[in-house]
């Protein structure tokens, strides 16, 4: 834990510094008869971030907050476990969003978690990997008219097919 | 009397079909949001913001009011049968309502903090409706410097109430306001803070975006890894009869934590950086600290019950008198509401009263609607509602992960949020584990956008004379209280120090 605050605060840190001289791109000063300039407030901003991660660094070598003190690790094996497993499904579900469809990309993600991360049953795993998006389809699509990403050329058939349905 | 009449217009509103089943509808899904532990009404709100687009405005905010008092209810339905406050907010109900509990006395617990939560809404909204014409009417004369003060007070409740780490809960509100930032100059029209040039950052960063990657991604990857042992539900068996006798019971026993509760927590409601979750703390510990019987809190006092239930539910009407007045929200919660009115194409503040009349009072009127709603779904669904805690969090996990992914798409229509969605989650899972505190960062990036161009409108006035602050009449007073707020820790640091050498 102790390492981790100070990899956070280092990395915060070196956030705030990028983020100061990105805003000093536009006009940091006052600008007399305009006000103060486009970057001025960003800047300042950043700079306060920056001071704030010192701080945070000062507070770790006094020991001064619970986490600087803190020698339990970071991340313990179930924690580690966990968030690779729910990341790998959150990063897979996303990525596959533009190649099968939002829908598609969330009834592999569904499946994944619901069978494959809780063990459940296929029934249950199939009525909700299936259930949801048909759901979401009729919401999104059918009552809200908002279109969801349809993914890659290939889906087109089957999503032509749903919107003569619905329109 | 004018008051009353719009009232009862409001209330009338709020009774018309489409509203009456929003209400319905939101109080239900509050509950169940309320009484899941790991997910609060903020985390509701956010997340079913994008589903609100279908409705007209005056309609959405009923509905989202409506799940966030029902969330005050449902969060104590887990602190009494799971041992685990189902939100923050409910925390402080496991103090006595598990003991209760576990003697057996669950229904008295459940009835009990049903009663003293109605009874803290009316309360709180008979004040609101009180207070709020009055307030607007008075910020109808607010200029910009007024209102960045009043920015600068909210943010400065975060430093000197907040109770967090001071450096880390500073960097949050700053962080916050940078990403507001990001897009284009508004006043130069130049484009700002567009990262390595990705197109994406054009269109700014979309406070949904931060909001749904913080409390839908990050705080259930968070509550996964922190729930990880099973939960035991204790049941609680009820019938009409029971009902009417715990309430007798209730009343009797719980009456003085309710009243305390109601106040207080309606008033540190209104302060920003505080809310329903300290406002519920600190009536359990004055109720407790005022009652002939202190020595049964922590071992399953009525009272100890009935005050913060009555205090969660009254602050969450409190948090909404500044939104609504003068475009500042009072709680994370309210955050989201207030960018949810921004995305609706309404501007907030003292204005709306007398722009959107039927917009303000439909949502007064929900009030009492919702709470009497709240209350009878309440009672007549406690064991659906432990019945529905008993269901995996494998199967609640990805729900709301794919709520959480197709909302964030909903609202920009754009993959390019969703990636800086996910970035934001994991973010802030790190940042969690490390007692940063995030609340503060959500609020900023709704306040940026009204904060920056008021400082810079104000600056101009003056002729860049920061004193501007100071020396008006009414931003004067505020700009003091709130530099004193950033500069109380510091005040406390060194008369530590004094004592310590004397």
């Amino acid at each position: 834990m102790r390492l981790a605050e100070l990899i956070t605060a280092a990395v915060l840190a070196l956030l705030s510094i990028y983020l100061m001289f990105k805003s000093a791109e536009l006009d940091i000063g006052y600008l007399p008869g305009e006000g103060p300039g486009g970057g001025a407030w960003p800047f300042w901003l950043a700079s306060v971030m920056l001071i704030s991660t010192i701080l945070i660094v000062i507070n770790w070598f006094k020991k001064a907050t619970p986490p600087s003190r803190s020698t339990e690790p970071f991340m313990d094996d179930f924690a580690k476990k966990s968030l690779v497993k729910v990341g790998v499904g959150l990063l897979g579900f996303i990525a596959l969003v533009g190649v099968i469809s939002m829908y598609g990309a969330m009834l592999i993600f569904l499946v994944y978690y619901v069978r494959v991360l809780g063990k459940h049953s296929w029934p249950t795993t199939a009525a909700l990997s299936i259930g949801l998006p048909v759901i979401f389809f009729i919401f999104f699509e059918a009552l809200m008219r908002i279109t969801l990403p349809k993914g890659m050329k290939f889906t087109e058939p089957f999503y032509n097919f749903l919107n003569t349905i619905i329109y | 009397m004018e008051i009353l009449g719009h009232l009862s217009d409001g209330i009338w509103l709020s009774l018309q079909p489409l509203n009456l089943g929003l209400i319905l509808i939101g109080v239900t899904l509050g509950l169940f949001i309320g009484a899941m532990p790991g997910l609060g009404s903020v985390n509701g709100v956010a997340i079913l913001l994008p589903v609100t687009f279908l409705v007209p405005p005056s309609s959405a905010i009923i509905f989202l009011a409506a799940i966030y008092y029902g969330a005050m209810y449902g969060g104590a339905i887990s602190s009494i049968t799971l041992g685990i406050p189902g939100a923050s907010t409910a925390v402080a109900t496991t103090f006595d309502g598990r003991p209760l509990a576990l003697k057996g006395k669950a229904s008295l617990a459940l009835v009990t903090a049903a009663l003293a939560s109605f009874v803290g809404g009316t309360v709180s909204n008979v004040l609101f409706t009180g207070f709020a014409p009055l307030l607007a009417h008075v910020a109808l004369s607010f200029g910009p410097p007024e209102i960045f003060a009043l920015m600068l007070l909210a943010f400065a409740t975060f430093v000197g109430l907040g109770g967090d780490d001071i450096p880390k809960t500073i960097l949050s509100i700053c962080m916050g306001l940078v990403f507001a930032a990001v897009g284009f100059d508004e006043i130069s029209g130049e484009p700002r803070l567009v990262f390595f040039g990705i197109t994406g950052f054009m269109h700014g960063i979309n406070f949904l975006v931060l909001a749904i990657g913080v409390y839908g991604l990050g705080e259930m990857i968070w509550t996964i890894e922190s729930t990880r042992g099973e939960m035991t539900t204790t049941d609680a068996k009820m019938s009409l009869k029971t009902v009417v006798a715990d309430s007798k019971t209730a009343a009797r026993e719980g009456w003085r934590g309710t009243a305390i509760g109601s106040l207080l927590g309606f008033f540190v409601g209104i302060l920003p950086a505080a809310g329903a979750t300290p406002g519920s703390l600190m009536s359990y510990g004055v109720t407790k600290m005022l009652s002939r019987k202190p020595e049964e809190f922590g071992k399953g006092a009525v009272d100890g019950v009935a005050a913060p239930e009555a205090a969660n539910n009254s602050a969450s009407t409190g948090a909404m008198l500044p939104m609504l007045t003068l475009g500042i929200p009072g709680s994370p919660t309210t955050a989201i509401l207030l960018g949810g009115m921004v995305i609706w194409g309404m501007t907030p503040g003292p204005r709306l009263f007398t722009d959107e009349p039927a917009f303000v009072w439909g949502l007064i009127g929900s009030f009492y609607v919702s709470n009497v709603f709240a209350l009878l779904i309440n009672l007549a669904f406690i064991p659906v509602f432990i019945w529905m805690l008993r269901m995996p969090f494998t199967i609640l996990a990805p729900l709301i992960f794919v709520l959480s992914v197709v909302g964030g798409y909903a609202a920009t229509a754009d993959m390019h949020d969703v990636w800086l969605m996910l970035g934001f989650g994991f973010g802030a899972y790190a940042l969690r584990k490390l007692d940063y505190p995030l609340a503060p960062a959500v609020l900023a990036i709704v306040l940026g956008p009204i904060a920056e161009p008021t400082l810079r409108q104000s600056l101009l006035l003056s002729s860049g004379d920061p004193m501007i602050f100071i020396n008006r009449p009414i931003a004067g007073p505020i700009t003091i209280i709130a530099l004193i707020l950033i500069f109380l820790p510091l005040i406390n640091l060194i008369r530590k120090k004094m004592v310590a050498q004397a």
